[in-house]
């Protein structure tokens, strides 16, 4: 019984997971610049892979493998957010605009 | 299933490959090479090569990738176009590549078991490798002891490509230099206003050296062993660099300890070599090493992946900082 609640949890975090990496993907092909991109990307690598980790956790049980998944898991959360924040402040120092931020200011200016 | 994500991820490096041709930034181009390996590197691993998907991993998108892009600080980022257009290259390459499409067909299926590759001395190495070795990564087995003469080649290419590298950057133009590389690093100071990427970075060092040792001295169990070991030490330090300055860490790695340490790795191995002869064995033939041929073997194999570590993780360090401190004239 428990085993079976277990699985069931495991297939759903695996499918919620692979939705969301899903989701970041299509966001990376739809968004309009570089920082709503980098946005639906750190969606992908955040939420996503903490759901398929979690859930192949469950998948395996206490084992070994658990624990390798557990590291790579923190690893992640440590590395993934940092890496976005990089791409991120490295464009704004290159130079680059964000799009969206542009009209919503020049919006602002308009109708004070 | 295996050959459905062998086709997805072969699909894509096909798809690297021809953006990393068609990328006229060279940036570009580089960070295109290094997703080109990562893909690889997990085609490697759907194949069960876990050995060699760590090393491309660690070296392929990871070093290289960090030492094109010194080289391209160096250099500058735009590709020079060529405006004539020559048929001779465009020719042999049509005829390579038609070879090569022709003989993929030629090829045994993937997982066939009668192909040549499973037919000819891989049965032997797995049928022998636990009575004469009696260590459970085969590789490990067959790349340090079973084939040790090639993978001793190997190390002396590393070593003389350090040499090689660290004599071309040390030629040193005639025009008097702008600015120091010591003045340069100190005005830039690596990334030292990002303190998040500091901070992180400073976290994930010591696990990656940690990592590092782990995959050298369990390669006897685990995939792994001194190549990928000794590329991720060096990205470890490599990060260090980019981190807080390439002159720190070159400091924290002078350049002559790592140029005698590499050769002591390379002497490490070719040494165990001769110490099998002088007590009576073959070149490197580890059974006479000790008292019993099993410890032997494991003791051999031991001191020789080390030297490979060394060696690796050395020329790595070495050429990095040679790139990454090497003054802009």
């Amino acid at each position: 019984m428990m085993g079976m609640i277990l699985e069931w949890l495991s297939w759903l975090l695996l499918a919620a997971g692979g939705f969301f990496v899903l989701v970041g993907g299509v966001g990376v092909m739809r968004m309009p610049d570089l920082y709503t991109r980098i946005h639906a990307a750190s969606v992908t690598e955040t939420l996503g892979t903490m759901l398929i980790l979690v859930g192949l956790m469950l998948h395996s049980g206490l084992e070994l493998a658990t624990f390798k998944l557990l590291a790579i898991l923190v690893f992640l959360l440590f590395t993934g957010p940092v890496s976005s924040y990089a791409l991120g402040n490295t464009a704004l120092l290159g130079g680059l605009k964000p799009e969206l931020g542009a009209q919503d200011a020049s919006k602002e200016g308009c109708e004070p | 299933m295996i050959s459905l994500l062998g086709f997805m991820t072969l699909t894509l490096v096909a798809v690297a490959a021809i953006a990393t041709v068609l990328a006229t930034n060279l940036f570009v181009a580089s960070m295109w090479f290094g997703i080109f390996s990562l893909l690889m590197a997990s085609n490697f691993f759907i194949l069960d090569a876990a050995d060699v998907a760590l090393t491309e991993a660690a070296v392929g998108a990871g070093v290289s990738t960090v030492l094109f892009m010194g080289a391209l600080a160096l250099t500058g980022e735009k590709e020079a176009i060529r405006a004539k257009f020559s048929w001779f290259p465009m020719a042999v390459l049509g005829v390579l590549a038609l070879a090569l499409f022709v003989a993929t067909f030629q090829q045994p299926m993937l997982g066939d078991p009668l192909a040549p590759v499973h037919q000819h001395v891989a049965p032997w190495y797995l049928e022998q490798t636990p009575l004469l070795i009696n260590i459970p990564n085969v590789v490990t087995a067959i790349l340090a002891s079973f084939r040790g003469y090639d993978t001793l080649g190997e190390v002396i290419v590393i070593f003389t490509a350090g040499i090689g590298v660290l004599s071309v950057l040390s030629f040193k133009p005639k025009r008097r230099q702008t600015i120091s590389s010591e003045a340069l690093a100190a005005k830039v100071r690596g990334v030292q206003h990002h303190s998040i990427l500091r901070v992180v970075g400073k976290l994930v060092i010591p696990l990656l050296m940690l990592f590092a040792l782990v995959v050298q001295f369990h390669g006897k169990y685990t995939p792994g062993g001194g190549f990928s070991a000794g590329a991720l030490f060096a990205a470890a330090v490599m990060l260090y660099g980019i981190l807080e300055g390439a002159d720190r860490s070159a400091k924290a790695m002078p350049e002559k300890a790592m140029l005698r340490l590499a050769a002591v790795g390379a002497t490490l191995y070719t040494g165990v070599g001769l110490v099998c002869l002088l007590l009576g064995g073959a070149f490197l033939d580890y059974n006479v090493l000790w008292s019993d041929p099993l410890i032997g073997q494991y003791v051999g194999i031991l001191l020789v992946e080390f030297g490979v570590g060394l060696t690796v993780t050395t020329v790595l360090i070495l050429i990095f900082n040679a790139i990454a401190n090497r003054p802009t004239y």
